[in-house]
């Protein structure tokens, strides 16, 4: 099942992930991902172009067999940064020059690159061995048989160029980190600063470039978006800060190569045969790595500390739980003022009488006896001591926001009491102090209930 | 818009006609589809066929030669291309007005692992059924709109940007078709059910059938954005003001998704995935140059994208090894380029001609201004008469504007054939004509000075510099304003700053 080279395949996977993953953080943040997407596109006809180029310098005797072979990773390289870098600039220009919408001026640029690329591809077919399928797709599993002794090991020269690649763009990166930093965030202070805000633009796109050409053998020049920007979507959703986002970047996108591979391994394995095909035993490596790219993203949206969608759910329904429960304190402490100190104790009657839903009466309910605020006793709920002072404070500070509105802003008395209602959650004491002194210890509010004075906790 | 108050509750007697006439028209477009048919499906069908086999079994997809002479399948061929050509023109003109122009790329990425689950699920049903391309192509549809569906909820219920969210669903959705697809390919039959075709198109290899249900798809979708013109053109240009209005903007957005959805699906088979986006944008990008209305930029765009469809199909069977979706994509590319450069109404040479006309007038003007001011400094209320009187000298203007011998010599013969100036012995000298031009000029560059130093507080020395650039494009009324507001009376002020006259130049 999972043999040493399949250890190989995923780690050189992994390594060519996290080399994109780094440029990707800085796209994203600068709201260029579908630029990453043009350039990985647009590098097809130069990769085509350029494969001709050494090709026809082979057949003109200009390079030698072997010379041919040691360069010819070097002229794949420059065709495609060329025109990947002329795509960004292009559709710059198309835009500008054009008044074209950026979007479409993006894709107008690489569509047409992407479509000479096709078809030279197929007119120079009998020319070169250019598999167009190796070029898409690319073939993570082949590229793992090329392999150099290294001390004891034997390792993948993939992996390694691709670990030069990874530590090149570190390094770049480590160059310019804080010029980048300010470029993508706020790129008019950057120029007002002095850095030269379209080198560091220039610079991203050549490592861009740089980066998805030398990756397409590996995972293929279509996957090459998904490693560009689905890592760093995923950090940017876990973290506020670039450094941690270029650290998790990296290490989501090894982490999706790796299961990744493991998926395209496994899943099929377990999922066809109990379908009814045995036949069916693995599948695309790339493919994978992108899938699971997509389910750490969904992941991390669902679960992330901050912006996932648990968390946030689990931080408005506190937020409401202790609205709810101030909103059940207050009342009862108005109603004590009435002479009736007692509530109800079944739910469904509180909710009648308060005209808060049930699921949310209960809900406050158990908080506040949990927190000793109320206690049950046989006739029904009533108010502690600790409970009587929380509530204090909540009613004082809902009067004198009435008395402020009223006194110095002149609100009419009929609208009072909704502001006040949604205010009083947010007062602290100070602020109640102050509001306190601001009107001059006032004894009663605009509706001519009693003002009560600071309760101190025992 | 007689209408614009309240949203639409029936349709008006002639937008049904005109839209069911241009409807006639596109159906007219896929002619070569229908008479074909009536005619009996000839032997030539069986060749089609084969081809089309033959191209899906080899090794990869566009490899294959399909040398297309002229004959029955290159017109089946035809039909398919204009009409997806021109659908995907019109649909796109709203995508791209409603700034959403890679969407199409999204659904058509998208699509691909719906037609490799369509393609398992038919094939679990009955084993052997998973060629059956409706199937497929529903399939492809599903997909496509949950792909709309994810990226809307990830735009709206996440931080990422709108470009993140694209790029990030698109991949995602194509690495899970590559996987489905290799797992097709391993299943017995897969390998022959040409699912390639759906990435890279099989447009050279299109049957009957296959334009039959593109050129069904294309007219529907035409219908129905001609029947919502009006209100998919408000949508496009300002969808609040359509919320406000009461026009229910998330269903008129739903509609164009769908249709997005449809084009982007016929288009799978005409093109091929990696390519639907330059159906749906490059020809309404390339419209745009050519016009400021959005009904006629609906008939170019789809004009454009026929007429790509018909160039790219004939080129590709014209030579050998030309691939067709790839070509009808350039051919879209070329027209864009052509649009650019020589679109009539935001087109590259329009503009360029524009400005060079502009600088051209502001040259004339600049050589009058010199004249006047050699002749008469900073004085104003100077005659005509005593203008005509003086001669101005070459090296004069020369130094006061810093013109190449050649450039002046230029201008200067212009100003001649104008009959503003006239050659003397000595040098230059201003005709009746040229010397009431050269004062109206004059008397714009010293009002808009005036003004700026006056009210804007801007320095003398400056002042000369920005009226040199508004004195060109001040109007009679806009300087009757400045004249009443600066009270001059009319006449030509002096300049408000030393102007250096040359001693030697007026000769009275």
């Amino acid at each position: 099942m999972w043999e040493s080279l399949d250890s190989w395949i995923a780690a050189t996977g992994a390594v060519a992930a996290s080399a994109c993953a780094l440029p990707g953080c800085f796209l994203l943040l600068r709201r260029q991902s579908l630029t990453g997407d043009a350039i990985s596109h647009a590098a097809l006809p130069g990769i085509v172009l350029a494969f001709l180029a050494a090709q026809m310098a082979r057949q003109a005797g200009w390079l030698s067999d072997a010379g041919y072979e040691a360069s010819r990773q070097l002229f794949l390289l420059a065709g495609a940064v060329v025109l990947g870098v002329g795509c960004a600039v292009g559709s710059e220009w198309v835009q500008r020059r054009g008044g074209v919408e950026p979007s479409a001026a993006l894709g107008v640029v690489f569509i047409t690159l992407f479509a000479v690329g096709l078809v030279l591809l197929r007119l120079i077919a009998d020319q070169v061995d250019l598999d167009p399928d190796c070029v898409l797709y690319g073939t993570l599993e082949n590229s793992v048989l090329d392999t150099v002794p290294l001390g004891s090991l034997v390792v993948p020269r993939a992996l390694l160029r691709h670990l030069a690649l990874f530590l090149l763009n570190l390094v770049l990166i480590g160059l310019f980190f804080k010029e980048l930093r300010i470029a993508s965030f706020d790129p008019g202070l950057a120029n007002a600063m002095g850095i030269p805000a379209w080198l560091m633009h220039y610079l991203l796109m050549t490592m861009t470039a740089f980066t998805a050409v030398s990756v397409f053998e590996s995972v293929g020049s279509i996957l090459v978006i998904a490693m560009l920007i689905v890592p760093a979507a995923t950090a940017y959703l876990l973290t506020d800060r670039l450094v941690v986002m270029l650290v998790l970047a990296a290490l989501l996108a090894a982490a999706s190569a790796w299961l990744g591979h493991a998926a395209a391994l496994f899943v099929p394995r377990l999922v066809f045969p109990w379908l009814g095909y045995p036949q069916v035993t693995d599948a695309s490596t790339s493919g994978m790595m992108a899938v699971v790219a997509g389910a750490l993203l969904v992941a991390a949206l669902l679960a992330g500390p901050r912006y996932g969608w648990v968390a946030q759910f689990l931080r408005r329904r506190r937020l409401a739980t202790r609205i709810a429960t101030e909103d059940l304190l207050a009342w009862l402490y108005r109603n004590a003022e009435r002479g009736q100190a007692l509530l109800p104790l079944e739910s469904g009657r509180i909710s009648q009488v308060t005209g808060m839903s049930r699921t949310r009466v209960r809900r406050a309910v158990g908080q506040l006896v949990r927190r000793r605020w109320i206690e049950r006793t046989p006739d029904g709920l009533r108010l502690t001591a600790a409970g009587h002072t929380a509530a204090v404070n909540l009613v004082r500070a809902h009067r004198l926001w009435e008395s402020f509105l009223a006194e110095r802003l002149d609100v009419p008395a009929a609208r009072l009491h909704e502001s006040a209602e949604r205010i009083e959650h947010y007062l602290d004491s100070q602020m109640l102090d102050e509001l306190e002194a601001e009107l001059q210890l006032p004894e009663r509010d605009p509706h001519g209930s009693l003002i009560p004075r600071q309760a101190r906790d025992e | 818009m007689s209408r614009s108050g309240s949203p639409a509750t029936g349709f008006e007697r002639n937008r049904l006609l005109g839209s069911a006439a241009i409807c006639a028209v596109v159906g007219v477009l896929s002619w070569a589809a229908w008479i074909p048919l009536a005619e009996g499906a000839g032997p030539l069908q069986e060749t089609g066929n084969s081809q089309s086999s033959g191209v899906g079994g080899s090794t990869s997809p566009f490899w294959g030669s399909h040398g297309l002479a002229f004959d029955y399948n290159t017109l089946v061929v035809w039909s398919g291309a204009v009409a997806l050509g021109a659908g995907g023109g019109v649909v796109g003109v709203f995508l791209l007005l409603r700034k959403q122009a890679l969407l199409g790329d999204v659904v058509s990425h998208a699509a691909l692992p719906g037609v490799g689950l369509a393609f398992l699920v038919l094939e679990l049903v009955r084993a052997g059924s998973g060629k059956w391309v409706p199937g497929l192509l529903l399939g492809a549809a599903l997909a496509g709109f949950t792909g709309i569906a994810a990226s809307t909820l990830l735009r709206r219920g996440t931080r990422l940007k709108d470009d993140a969210v694209l790029a990030v669903v698109l991949s995602v959705y194509f690495g899970l078709g590559i996987v489905l697809l290799t797992i097709v390919q391993r299943l017995p039959g897969g390998n022959q059910a040409g699912l390639p075709h759906f990435i890279y198109g099989k447009a050279a290899a299109l049957r009957m059938s296959d334009v039959q249900v593109i050129s069904a798809v294309v007219t529907l979708a035409v219908l129905v954005c001609l029947l919502l013109f009006k209100e998919l053109r408000l949508l496009a240009f300002d969808e609040r003001f359509a919320a406000a209005q009461g026009w229910p903007v998330v269903a008129l957005d739903l509609v164009l998704k769908v249709l997005v959805v449809a084009i982007a699906v016929v288009g799978l088979q005409g093109v091929g995935l990696l390519l639907v986006v330059a159906v749906l944008i490059v020809p309404p990008a390339a419209a745009r140059f050519w016009t400021e209305r959005l009904d006629r930029m609906v008939a170019i765009s789809a004009a454009f994208g026929a007429l790509a469809g018909l160039a790219g199909v004939a080129i590709s069977a014209s030579w050998p090894r030309v691939a067709t979706g790839a070509t009808i994509a350039l051919c879209d590319s070329v027209l864009f380029a052509l649009s650019m450069a020589l679109g009539v109404e935001r087109g590259l040479l329009r503009r360029w001609w524009h400005l060079y006309a502009a600088r051209r007038r502001q040259d004339e003007h600049h050589l009058l201004r010199a004249c006047y001011e050699l002749l008469a400094g900073e004085r104003g209320g100077v005659a005509p008469q005593e203008l005509c009187d003086g001669v101005v000298r070459v090296d004069g203007l020369v130094r006061w504007r810093g013109w190449s011998p050649q450039k002046l010599r230029r201008l200067l013969e212009r100003g001649q054939r104008r009959g503003w100036i006239r050659p003397d012995p000595q040098g230059w000298r201003l005709t009746p004509a040229g010397a009431a031009e050269a004062c109206r000029h004059v008397r714009n560059h010293r009002l808009w000075e005036l003004y700026l130093v006056k009210h804007a507080d801007v320095a003398i020395d400056l002042a000369d510099r920005r009226a040199d650039d508004i004195e060109h494009v001040l109007d009679p009324e806009l300087v009757a304003m400045l004249e009443e507001e600066l009270e001059t009376g009319g006449g030509l002020p002096s300049s408000p700053h030393r102007v250096a006259t040359e001693p030697t130049s007026a000769t009275g």
